[in-house]
Parts: structure tokens; C-alpha cells; sequence
């Protein structure tokens, strides 16, 4: 059942091929086999998945099915869930019960999907290698000594592994596309204010997007079309029409004008996945899309601006996290200023805490100007960089990550090091476009992910050129061996 | 830029962080790495350049002035350190 995608499985469930608790059984036997060499989730929903199966049975029965009625998904812990443990993959959050849904959530609820449990990310989403977790890292499906990429690496590994048939994530500067890049999946970010981030708890307010991790465009495009749509709890949620992705996936590839940043093949870049993106990029050829190289000039300043600005924004959003109202409290405080500062030195990992200081020192008195400011102006040269090539090209197309999957360790003691493995992706985060990474080959057993940009959204044009390409080919229908049974 | 001890204690102190003594030569380690990544901004002569806050230069939208959060103060008390009769219980501020 595992290796079906979503539109299969939603098929099976109409022709009681297989019931929703059945399927859900499946995976949780799946989770309780397998997750132990993975740590992909944080918290799994038995008891909860398995009443949800059953509604969705009756619903099913009754015909009272709605569009993904009794498919299994996993939640990133990032999404508040009512009733459920909500860690954002901290020790600061480690007694959270949320006491709302995310908007995110309510609509998953509401298309009738199972939720199978929260899925393991670095903490806050800090971090490209889920190696900041409190939880502990998350190993890759593909080879166990490596990371999944981060932050949405426990979501990246459970779909790799098929421990859920799809899941949740967020992206702040690649936080969707380097895990499903690394883990061999399709990760798409939509652009910036389509999906509600009510609910999913804040890192950089001005670049959070939540998104989709699946084994296939079709069933991103299945998923995406449940999560997508305006929330006005959410005062940056966009307001505009939701398109049926899914029926425009077929759509002719031929004239369609690819983009490639001649400063994304660059020293940089692993030969290895160079090679593997250039054949991706053949494969459009061959489809009849005209490929013409364009330029981002300022795409050196991506990961110096986004250090800037992300962390800023982090300084304020976790300044709420103070011990008082909810999360951890240190024991015995002397006083309150002693309760704030335990609290969060203790609540808080490492990575957690340089992003707070980095961002409390670039907005501290006399350095705003300096730092924030000029990063904001950097922004928008980084945009209007993208604006110019999107008057050419229709998508832009390059790798999604420099290299493969690291080793676990060996970047953890290096920040800047761990910063420049996003460098391809976060200057769609500073600009607000959609991305999306899909399986494109691999090098010496890691997988490889291409990334493909598009302007505001044009979801529906990117799920349809990713779609093209898993027609073409069948990197995205790979399972690593060891969790194939 | 290099971060010294007495800026890491600074900073720590703004933003609220206890950072134990001897993990200071580190984090000043980091920090003035991340500075010195962050000051290839100034590369660029960004003279004249609108600052862009937001990606999608949208206007902030407006609602009508209603009511429209109940008050759930024991539902939201459940998840707290400590309360009691109602109030979040901190050591105590004025003598």
C-alpha cells in the first residue's frame, strides 16, 4: 500500500479495496518498525489517527467523502494541534499542548485526512540538517550516517521512507526544499502568503511559508489545494482564488522558457550534482521547452541579507517564550529577571540562542541602520533580480542544494559553514516566490533535487513542470532499499 | 567584527539569555563569524534603495472594530508554569 500515491490510495478507499483504518494501521506499523533508525516523528497519534480512520470510514460509507477522506498524513511539530503536543522541536516547548488548530490543521481536518502524528524538525526551525532538535537528528532514509536536510528533515525522511504517504512543512529559506532535495522527495513552497501561517508557530514572520512534502507533483498538487487558500487570522495571508493544481498538470511542456542563473553553476556547486541537474535539464529538451542561460547578479547577498533579516525577526517572535504563560519555566527563580533568562537559556538550544543575539544585536541601538535597514535594501535588489529574469523566462531551474546530504556532525559545529548549504534557496524566501525541488538522480547513493522557481504564484505552472518530468522519469517512484518491505 | 566577552555578556543581557561562562569564548567564536558573513552586504552601495519589509508590498488589511475573541483565560491557564486564582504567578517585582 505504501508505495501507492495519493490519488491511488483515495481511489482504493472508494472501492473498499481497503478501509482508512486499515491504511492507517499500515502506516503506524510502519512508524513502530522502522522510525526507531530514523526519528522521524516526535509524537505519533495512535489512538487519535486511528478514531479519525474510523470517522473517515463512516464518512466514506455514507458517502459523505470529501477530497482526501481518510488518506494518512503527518503534521510538522511546528503546526499548533489541539490537544496534541506542539514542540517545534524545542526543549522550550517540550509541555506544550496546544490549545487551538492551526489553520493549516482545521483544513487537513476538514478534507477529512488522518494525521498520524507530528514529525521531528531543527528547533524553531533553525537549522538545515534537523540536527538542532532537542529530539535528537533525523537520520536519512538513503543512508542512515547522513542528515535529511533541515528544518523539515523528520517530514522529509517520513515520506522518503514511506512512514506517511505525505506531510507538512514549512520553509523559511529552504526549510522544505533542501530536506526533500536530500531525502529524494518533492517539497514545494508556495508563494509567500498562500498557505495560513495561523497557527504555525512564528521563526521570520516576513518569510515563513508553509508547504507540501510528497512523493510526487500530483500529490503535492492533491495536498497543496487542501492547505491553500486565504485565513484572515493570518494579516499576510494572500487573498485570491485557489486553482485545481492537479488539473493542470498535464499541460504541454513545448516553447515553455526555462531560466539558468549562470551564478548557480558556479565553484560552489558539486560536480557531481551538476551533472545530474544538466541531464534534468536535457529532459526539458527533449520536451521542447527553449533553456537560455539569465543572470541573478545578487545572489551572493542571499545568504548575508537572510542572515540579517531572519534573525531579527526571530529576536521579536521568540521573545514571547519568557516562562511565564506557557513552555518551560527554570526551577526555583530568584527573581524575574532570573526567571527570563534561565528560562530561555535553558528552554533554548545553541543555534536557537546565536540567532536570537545575532538578531538582537543587528537591531540594537545604533546598528539598525547598518544591519537591518541595508539588508531590507539588499531584499529588494534580490527581488528586482528575479523580476527582470521572470520578463524573459517563464521558470528558473537550477540545483536546489550545492551538494548531497552531509554527515551527520559534519557541519554541526560550523554555522556559516551550515548557512551556505541554502544558498540556492533562500533568496526565493527574501523575494516571496514559490519553489519546488524534485528528485532529479543521484551521487553515490545520495539523492539529488532540482529546484525549480516561479513567479508569484504560479504553483499551478511549477507542479505542471515537475509533473512533466516524473512522467519522463522515475527518480521520484525510487524507495531507498532498507525501508521497502 | 570581532565580539568580545563583555559584548556576548551584552547582548545575552538585551536579549535575555543566560549563557554560561564558559560557553562565552564560543558563542563570541560564532558571532563574529556570522558578523563577518553578514558584512559582505556592504559589497553593495545600496544609496537611494527603498527598503523592502515585506515580499508582496501589500497594504496591512483592516477589520471592522468587533469583539471577536472570547475569553478563554482557564483553557489557556491549563498549559502555564503557575497560576493561581486566575493570575500568572512570577517571583514577586516590588518589595
Amino acid at each position: 500500500m505504501h508505495d501507492k500515491s495519493i490519488s491511488e490510495l483515495a481511489a482504493g478507499l472508494r472501492a473498499r479495496e481497503f478501509s482508512s483504518v486499515e491504511l492507517t494501521r499500515h502506516y503506524l506499523q510502519r512508524i513502530a518498525r522502522y522510525d526507531g533508525r530514523l526519528n522521524s516523528y516526535i509524537t505519533v497519534c495512535e489512538e487519535r489517527a486511528l478514531e479519525q480512520a474510523a470517522a473517515a470510514d463512516r464518512a466514506l460509507a455514507a458517502g459523505d467523502a470529501v477530497s482526501l477522506t481518510g488518506i494518512p498524513l503527518a503534521q510538522k511539530d511546528i503546526f499548533c494541534t489541539d490537544g496534541v503536543k506542539t514542540s517545534c522541536g524545542s526543549r522550550m516547548l517540550d509541555n506544550f499542548i496546544a490549545p487551538y488548530d492551526a489553520g493549516v490543521v482545521e483544513r487537513c481536518d476538514a478534507a477529512g485526512m488522518v494525521m498520524l502524528g507530528k514529525t521531528n524538525m531543527d528547533e524553531f526551525a533553525m537549522g538545515s540538517s534537523n540536527e538542532t532538535s532537542w529530539y535528537g537528528p533525523v537520520r536519512n532514509p538513503w543512508d542512515t550516517d547522513a542528515v535529511p536536510g533541515g528544518s523539515s528533515g523528520g517530514s522529509a525522511a517520513a515520506v522518503a521512507a514511506c512512514l506517511a504517504p505525505v506531510a507538512t512543512g514549512t520553509d523559511t529559506g529552504g526549510s522544505i526544499r533542501q530536506p526533500a532535495a536530500l531525502c529524494g522527495i518533492t517539497g514545494i513552497k508556495p508563494t509567500y502568503g498562500r498557505v495560513s501561517r495561523w497557527g504555525m508557530i512564528a521563526f521570520a514572520s516576513s518569510l515563513d511559508q508553509g508547504g507540501v512534502m510528497a512523493r510526487s507533483a500530483e500529490d503535492a498538487a492533491l495536498l497543496l489545494k487542501v492547505i491553500a487558500g486565504f485565513d484572515e487570522r493570518d494579516s499576510t495571508s494572500a487573498d485570491r482564488d485557489v486553482p485545481d493544481y492537479s488539473a493542470a498538470l498535464n499541460r504541454d511542456l513545448a516553447g515553455l522558457r526555462i531560466g539558468l542563473p549562470r551564478e548557480y553553476f558556479t565553484d560552489g556547486l558539486d560536480t557531481g550534482v551538476a551533472r545530474v541537474i544538466e541531464e534534468a535539464i536535457s529532459e526539458y529538451r527533449k520536451m521542447g521547452a527553449e533553456v537560455r542561460e539569465i543572470s541573478l547578479p545578487n545572489t551572493e547577498l542571499a545568504v548575508p541579507t537572510y542572515y540579517v533579516i531572519a534573525p531579527a525577526e526571530c529576536s521579536s517572535n521568540l521573545s514571547r517564550f519568557d516562562g511565564v504563560r506557557f513552555g518551560y519555566r527554570c526551577s526555583d527563580p530568584a527573581d524575574l529577571e532570573d526567571l527570563y533568562k534561565r528560562s530561555r537559556g535553558e528552554g533554548f538550544g545553541a543555534e536557537v540562542k546565536r540567532r536570537i543575539m545575532v538578531g538582537t544585536y543587528a537591531l540594537s541601538a545604533g546598528y539598525y541602520d547598518a544591519y537591518y535597514l541595508k539588508a531590507q535594501q539588499l531584499r529588494r535588489l534580490i527581488r528586482d533580480d528575479f523580476a527582470r529574469a521572470f520578463e524573459e523566462v517563464d521558470v528558473i531551474m537550477g540545483p536546489t542544494s550545492p551538494t548531497v546530504a552531509f554527515n551527520l556532525g559534519e557541519k554541526s559545529d560550523d554555522p556559516v559553514a551550515m548557512y551556505l548549504s541554502d544558498i540556492y534557496t533562500i533568496a526565493v524566501n527574501l523575494a516571496g516566490l514559490p519553489g519546488i525541488s524534485v528528485p532529479a538522480g543521484f551521487v553515490s547513493g545520495r539523492p539529488v533535487g532540482l529546484q525549480i522557481i516561479g513567479n508569484y504564484f504560479a504553483e499551478e505552472r511549477l507542479l505542471n513542470v515537475a509533473y512533466r518530468f516524473q512522467q519522463a522519469t522515475d527518480w521520484h517512484r525510487r524507495i531507498p532499499e532498507e525501508f521497502r518491505g | 567584527m570581532t565580539l568580545e566577552r563583555a559584548d556576548i555578556e551584552k547582548i545575552a543581557h538585551l536579549a535575555r539569555l543566560q549563557i554560561d561562562a564558559e560557553d562565552i569564548p564560543l558563542y563570541a567564536r560564532n558571532l563574529s563569524g556570522i558578523l563577518e558573513l553578514v558584512e559582505q552586504m556592504n559589497r553593495v552601495d545600496t544609496t537611494g534603495v527603498e527598503p523592502m519589509a515585506h515580499p508582496l508590498e501589500m497594504a496591512q488589511r483592516l477589520r471592522r472594530d468587533e469583539v471577536t475573541e472570547t475569553n478563554q483565560r482557564a483553557r489557556f491557564q491549563r498549559i502555564a508554569p503557575q497560576v493561581e486564582a486566575g493570575l500568572y504567578l512570577v517571583p514577586k517585582v516590588i518589595e
